[in-house]
């Protein structure tokens, strides 16, 4: 095995040729030992494959080099899990998270040293993260040393440059993490297929095994039909943006069209397989028996798997919009170019006759063209000049002192306003009492309303636009300030029947947040 | 100011006595160099800039004096016109000029970071005159995004990689000969973006690599900021599409030459229809907006 993979968070990711050399238990080069060319790319195709497991298992290896007491946590399995996270994560526009991965991934580090204090778990999951992206090298990837024989028998070691998860840019001008090709061949192995024809097989597995009532299996199956979907997207994804940047270097033609009505016929039929093996679960989860603990495993397992399938539903949804939103966008690119006059003069063609040209150049060539182009055209930068005079003005000038606490601020003269308020205090906390709900225990708008009345007359008034205003809830805020519940309202299409109001019978209930997931975000973000 | 056009009036009127130049042309004709090194200065912004730009293009003695001086200063004069003032570029080894090395330390180094920073520049340009003709129409506004000039070469790097593979080729580079790997490689394997840990953008990252070329463009008057979207979105000026024209493309052309790579054009563009080239195409579908 000639492939060595560099140890990550190495900074000097290079290896001299001389310092890979005593790699070669294979190193020499007399006799060839690979029956023909074939042999020899079906050889270095296997060694690529295996150094990208090489970065996981030298997890473990590097923990030893940590300060502290780490022997008690297998890092491969977190960096696996880490690369599962991103993976199920990454959206169609951005990538996943990295604080709710890290937080998703807390507690499994957890579990494995319960007994460690929760800093070192973070600290675990940083840097089994932070690994995996290789955070240190400038390329934050990998590099593995591979040997092939060229066309005249000579051995040529080669590198190897892999990513694991990768850094993105979002929308937002954060940073995201994906995971790449590499990692998910690693992660659910022998996923180069066809991905149409895997996601076929999958399915077929799936319902096979939802009807025999093997759940386990079919869960399994299920996660790996997700993780097919998500490659799928991830293919239409990088078509789509190419597109999006450059209408004439995609065939708009055929390819396209093509594409978007083959990514439309899988969904729908997607749609239809995974609608059926809903109904399938549903089943085989209200069938089971929940007293006994075997019917109660299949129960759960089959929650889970609802879960995983309803995943895959909301993901399609996603993908489908995309596709539609792909013919316009196309047109309105096409529409500004059409209409722009063309100049009378030509100029020099950047892309193709400069910048294509010297991507395909050796990078010690490539360097002449891009270091005139960058001497000729970054401007020009007028020197600094200084005179002594003024230099020693400028030395012997005292700092300025700043005050401490800034300028003194003036009193704001205050007016108090009158208390113009509808309700009183006394009313909203009667309001809000009625409207603090079990979780398990949703109400009717009409139920509260009625409850309301019989205390006060105009407390029904509160309580109706306490319930409006909940229909739709600021989850998101509240998810920032860490509540642990939220009051929401849905219409189910009954009337009201009431005196004073109408439109919806409203259901109003309180949602359970997750409060503890949301405590471990915070705390990564602080 | 009269007293000059009364001189290069007698110019014109009897040629056979050249205009004598008092220390007050000299004087104005430097003023004009001066203005014409602030880069970010338009003379639509100011009156006495505009009036020397002005008499630059009336008064022919005065033209010869401004350019000598710019000339013997170390300065090529590019257009002196009202839309992009006395527009002057360092020649080379000038005082003026701005090196690699002073431009980032890396790159002094690292022949692979010398190159990306390069490249940046040169895709800067790319994305922001994607076709021949926005380069040679002086109306022409182009507009890049960081994010998207990264994603633009990333693409290209893409095309040519699913080309080797297509070609069964082995891209991967021998181990003791890194010089020989293939640019667009080390493009595609150094890291779009990362984390930090003071929120700032990574400076080895490619995107944090076109930032830096485009903050050193709008710090040269060649870009302008338009907004914070997709990593900054940017505007060019007038004096980056002179500059690109009339020296970077074409230095950069020499070299390429110079390499024995010949690209081929047939004068119009690159923008061939999809089905005749596989190969790679020019970028039209960037938006541009045209004056």
């Amino acid at each position: 095995m000639t492939a060595i993979a560099d140890q990550p968070t190495e900074p000097g990711l290079r290896p001299s040729a001389g310092a890979s050399g005593p790699a070669g238990a294979v190193g020499v080069p007399a006799p060839r030992p690979a029956p023909g060319p074939a042999a020899d790319e079906g050889l270095a195709r296997r060694l690529k494959a295996l150094a990208c497991t090489a970065p996981l298992h030298d997890l473990d290896n590097r923990k030893v080099n940590l300060a502290g007491e780490y022997g008690g946590y297998a890092m491969a399995e977190v960096g696996l899990a880490a690369i599962d996270l991103v993976t199920l994560h990454m959206d169609f526009d951005t990538g996943a998270d990295r604080d709710i991965v890290l937080a998703r991934l807390l507690p499994r580090v957890a579990a494995q040293a319960p007994t460690r204090p929760a800093a070192e778990h973070e600290r675990v999951a940083r840097w089994v993260l932070e690994s995996m992206i290789n955070v240190g090298s400038v390329d934050r990837g990998f590099r593995a040393v591979y040997g092939t024989f060229g066309a005249d028998g000579e051995y040529v070691r080669r590198d190897y440059d892999f990513k694991l998860i990768e850094e993105v840019p979002g929308p937002d001008g954060g940073v995201y993490l994906r995971t790449t090709d590499e990692a998910v061949n690693v992660l659910v192995g022998a996923l180069d297929t066809d991905v149409t024809s895997a996601q076929i097989a999958a399915e077929v597995k799936l319902e096979v095994l939802i009807r025999r009532g093997r759940l386990a299996d079919a869960q399994l199956a299920a996660e790996q039909a997700r993780y097919r979907t998500v490659q799928y997207a991830e293919t239409l994804r990088r078509a789509l943006e190419a597109t999006r940047r450059n209408v004439r270097a995609v065939d708009w033609m055929r390819t396209i069209p093509d594409l978007i009505d083959e990514a439309l016929d899988h969904i729908a039929d997607r749609y239809r397989h995974e609608n059926a093996i809903l109904t399938n679960i549903r089943k085989a989860r209200d069938e089971a028996e929940p007293h006994t603990p075997e019917g109660a495993e299949h129960k759960r397992r089959a929650a889970e798997l609802l879960d995983i399938v309803k995943d895959c539903i909301r993901r399609h949804t996603k993908l489908q919009t995309r596709l539609l939103e792909a013919g316009p966008l196309f047109r309105a690119e096409q529409d500004r170019q059409a209409f722009a006059t063309p100049g009378a003069r030509s100029g020099i063609d950047l892309y193709g006759q400069l910048l294509a040209p010297v991507l395909r150049l050796p990078v010690e060539q490539a360097v002449r063209p891009t270091g005139a182009f960058f001497a000729r055209g970054a401007g020009l930068r007028t020197p600094v000049s200084v005179r002594v005079a003024d230099l020693v003005d400028l030395l012997l000038t005292p700092p300025v002192e700043r005050e401490h606490l800034g300028a003194e601020l003036p009193d704001p003269d205050l007016v108090a306003t009158p208390d113009d308020s509808r309700f009183s205090e006394a009313q909203l906390e009667a309001a809000l009492l009625l409207l603090d709900l079990p979780a398990d225990a949703p109400r009717r708008l009409s139920g509260l309303l009625a409850e309301a009345r019989t205390q006060d007359p105009d407390l029904p008034y509160l309580v109706a636009l306490l319930a409006v205003h909940a229909a739709s809830p600021p989850v998101g805020t509240a998810y920032r300030q860490g509540e642990e519940r939220l009051l929401f309202a849905v219409d189910d299409g009954t009337p009201l029947r009431d005196p004073e109001f109408g439109g919806a019978d409203l259901i109003v209930g309180s949602a359970l947040l997750d409060a503890a997931g949301m405590a471990a975000e915070r705390k990564d973000a602080g | 100011m009269t007293t000059h056009h009364d001189t290069s009036w007698a110019a014109e009127t009897e040629p056979a006595a050249p205009a004598p130049i008092t220390p007050a042309d000299v004087a104005d004709a430097a003023r004009l160099v001066s203005f014409g090194l602030q880069a970010k200065l338009l003379p639509a912004r100011d009156a006495e800039y505009a009036e020397l730009v002005r008499r630059h293009r009336e008064d022919p003695p005065f033209a010869r004096l401004a350019d000598a001086i710019a000339t013997g200063m170390g300065l090529v004069v590019l257009e002196v016109s009202p839309r992009a003032g006395m527009a002057v570029a360092a020649a080379e080894d000038s005082l003026f000029a701005v090196r690699m090395g002073d431009y980032s330390r890396r790159a002094a180094t690292e022949s692979t970071d010398r190159f990306l920073h390069g490249l940046a520049h040169l895709a800067v340009a790319a994305m922001a005159f994607p076709r021949p003709e926005d380069l040679a129409d002086d109306g022409y506004l182009g507009r890049i995004t960081v994010n998207g000039v990264d994603s633009f070469v990333r693409q290209a790097c893409r095309r040519l990689e699913e080309q080797a593979d297509a070609d069964g080729a082995n891209t991967d580079p021998a181990s003791d000969a890194p010089g020989l790997e293939a640019a667009w490689r080390v493009w595609s394997r150094r890291t779009a973006t990362g984390a930090t840990k003071d929120a700032r953008r990574l400076s080895g990252s490619t995107t944090g690599i076109v930032a830096k070329a485009v903050l050193f463009l709008v710090d040269s008057g060649f870009l302008q900021k338009v907004s914070d979207d997709s990593g900054g979105t940017y505007r060019t000026t007038a004096r980056y599409q002179l500059q690109v024209r009339d020296l970077a493309g074409s230095a950069a052309m020499a070299e390429l030459l110079d390499l024995g790579v010949v690209p081929v054009s047939d004068g119009t563009a690159s923008l061939l229809p999809p089905d005749t080239a596989d190969d790679l195409v020019a970028d039209a579908g960037l938006p541009f907006h045209s004056l």
